[in-house]
């Protein structure tokens, strides 16, 4: 009952009765709420549909303008060309590599650090949140980043790109959060049982936070997965490329030509071409969002618990 | 505002809630946990502390020494010196970027841009949640969230290629403005266009996924009060304005402190992949600037004083907004 959305509370009342009843002003109000709700789905969707029906289309239909909501001229030779190409392939490798161990580095340093401060009788603890927590509102900045880097030696390797981002203060909370609410009794049988610290971690808490540690891993895979710039800052080498950046100079350089020269089409990089490559970088996000989506939806309530 | 019990509950406060101490223990332990020192913290939590390591050595080294980096503001930097400078130069490079015309256009550009994102974008997801909320069918409300949600999980070069290809020259805007009997305009390349460009992109990609805090807001409003102002007789709308808007008020005004904490910060990386010579009279902000003079050009110090005015005025503003609402709504980050 509580747990009942306002909305539906009128309905409970109608039985016995009373004056309340929909005006007819109310109803109308439902029927274009519901409208509108329905075109904002729509216009969500719109720029995906969009995108399929160009990668599946012929460059001449696209080009003369006819492809909206369905393929024109439909083909699978623009997957041949993308997929023939081995940087792509390269680059697509990259991003599973730098995905893979950059949230692994993440996962263990979010993870030892929330558990740390989320005990309350910890001294200092304060102060260790405050060091995360003011990073929120304060940064170094892009050139001191970049000058650290350098100077690190990080440039060009797998490193630049995995380590700088290593923690989100926001995941960060949300495990704080997660693991404050952890059952103290249990803690306390593991060490009468004589489990030590690292044995708690490992044996009780972590074993009992799946849903937690699957939540936080699927929040810095995606954004691993969707991030560009640090590689387009810290790599040179278009072997080193995530698929991300791959993608940017696809357009990068079909939008230079578009403005220099017209639409002088001999350099020009084709659309089916950008929005085939575009397809395939999202298509990991799309076939696992359905089942990711209210993981996520957790994730950010527990974060907004208390920051 | 959450957390005062525990802290309140000082030795004194639980002795007189307790009347007379009745053993020798309670006596005892209040003072002693006041006087543990760091050497007995340690010895009971190494381990704990032991976890802290990495973790605190990552925020020194990736976080706290870019902040302290941010001297060479006021040194000469030399490619391939100390990340700290050369040597003092005072206030050279503040002197320059207030005498730099071009600094003062992006800094315009990017004020118009974040009034734009707080005016425009911060209230529309308050507006699709109340939405949301008015509908009956769970199922409905479910696939409505579900779709909307989607843009937020998008990087943001996929989301650059999608403005692309809606505005090419017969992109599907194009097509409805040539079939309303317009001329097919080049949006990419007319500064004027920039800005709806960007709130456009920015609203599809945000809006939906703005609405879960609100929408979680939303469900613990007590039923009780919509019947009480029914009662009273208060119609759907007056309802919505005397319940539903005070309800998740703490929770606008949370939100809207971390949005003008992030003023400043106007989407850098979207502004990157979407603009281009042409559109710098509107789109260039203060960190694309500061990129290509730091990372292009590479004059290290004095992109570092942008960047550095940049990040302080983003740091007074945040601190402001929280010190303001917590005056006056009593709401406050911290």
């Amino acid at each position: 009952m509580t747990t009942e959305l306002p909305a539906s509370a009128p309905r409970v009342e109608r039985p016995v009765g009373t004056v309340i009843k929909d005006t007819r002003g109310y109803t109308v109000f439902r029927v274009v709420n519901g409208t509108a709700l329905l075109l904002v789905a729509a216009l969500t969707l719109y720029p995906f549909i969009n995108l399929v029906a160009q990668a599946f289309s012929s460059e001449a239909f696209i080009r003369s303008g006819q492809v909206n909501l369905w393929p024109r001229g439909f083909n699978l030779t623009t997957f041949d060309i993308v997929t023939s190409d081995p940087m792509f392939w390269r680059n697509y490798g990259n991003t599973v590599v730098y995905t893979v161990v950059a949230t692994a580095i993440a996962m263990v340093l979010t993870t030892t650090f929330a558990y740390a401060i989320s005990k309350r009788h910890l001294k200092g603890r304060t102060v260790f949140i405050g060091i995360a927590v003011f990073t929120m509102f304060f940064n170094g900045g892009l050139i001191p980043n970049y000058v650290l880097i350098n100077t690190l030696g990080m440039k060009n390797t797998l490193w630049a790109i995995v380590i700088p981002n290593a923690i989100s203060v926001f995941n960060l909370l949300v495990m704080k959060s997660f693991f404050e609410n952890f059952s103290t009794e249990l803690e306390e049988a593991a060490e009468i049982d004589g489990l030590s610290t690292y044995g708690k971690l490992w044996r009780v808490v972590l074993p009992l936070s799946k849903a937690v540690i699957a939540t936080m891993v699927l929040f810095y895979s995606v954004s691993f997965w969707n991030s560009w710039f640090s590689a387009f800052l810290y790599m040179d080498r278009a072997e080193l490329y995530p698929v991300t950046v791959y993608l940017r100079n696809l357009i990068a350089a079909a939008t230079v030509v578009q403005g220099a020269a017209g639409s002088d089409s001999a350099a020009q990089i084709a659309s089916n071409v950008q929005a085939v490559t575009m397809l395939l970088t999202v298509l990991p996000i799309i076939c696992v969002y359905p089942f990711i989506q209210k993981y996520f939806v957790s994730g950010v309530m527990l974060g907004a618990v208390k920051q | 505002m959450t957390t005062p019990v525990p802290k309140a509950m000082t030795p004194t406060v639980v002795e007189a809630a307790m009347g007379e101490p009745v053993g020798e223990e309670r006596v005892q332990q209040p003072p002693r946990r006041i006087r543990q020192g760091w050497r007995k913290a340690v010895r009971r939590d190494w381990q704990l502390y032991s976890l802290l390591i990495l973790p605190v050595l990552f925020f020194v080294i990736f976080r706290y020494l870019p902040m302290a980096g941010n001297v060479i503001a006021f040194r000469r930097f030399r490619p391939g010196g100390s990340i700290f400078g050369e040597e003092w130069v005072g206030l050279y490079y503040v002197q320059m970027f207030i005498q730099d015309p071009t600094f003062w256009n992006v800094f315009r550009n990017t004020l118009i841009l974040g009034a734009l994102s707080l005016v425009i974008i911060f209230p529309l997801p308050i507006a699709l949640a109340l939405m949301l909320n008015e509908l009956r069918s769970r199922t409905f409300k479910r696939s409505i969230q579900t779709i909307s949600y989607l843009p937020h999980f998008m990087s943001v070069v996929i989301v650059a290629g999608l403005v692309f290809q809606l505005t090419a020259a017969r992109g599907t805007i194009n097509q409805i403005v040539t079939a309303l009997g317009g001329d097919a305009i080049l949006f990419m390349q007319q500064a004027e266009w920039f800005r709806s460009i960007y709130v456009g992109s920015e609203i599809w990609q945000t809006v939906g996924w703005g609405t879960i805090l609100y929408l979680a807001a939303l469900t613990t409003i007590d039923p009780q009060l919509y019947e009480a102002a029914r009662i009273d007789g208060a119609g759907r709308w007056r309802q919505t304005w005397h319940v539903t808007l005070p309800g998740i008020r703490p929770t606008i005004v949370v939100l809207l402190i971390l949005n003008i904490g992030t003023f400043m910060a106007v989407g850098f990386e979207k502004v990157l992949l979407l603009y281009n010579p042409l559109l710098y009279p509107t789109a260039d902000v203060i960190s694309t600037y500061l990129y290509r003079v730091g990372i292009i050009s590479s004059n290290f110090s004095y992109a570092t004083a942008i960047g550095l005015f940049e990040a302080l005025i983003g740091l007074t503003l945040i601190l402001s907004a929280n010190a303001i609402s917590r005056r006056v709504v009593g709401a406050s980050l911290w």
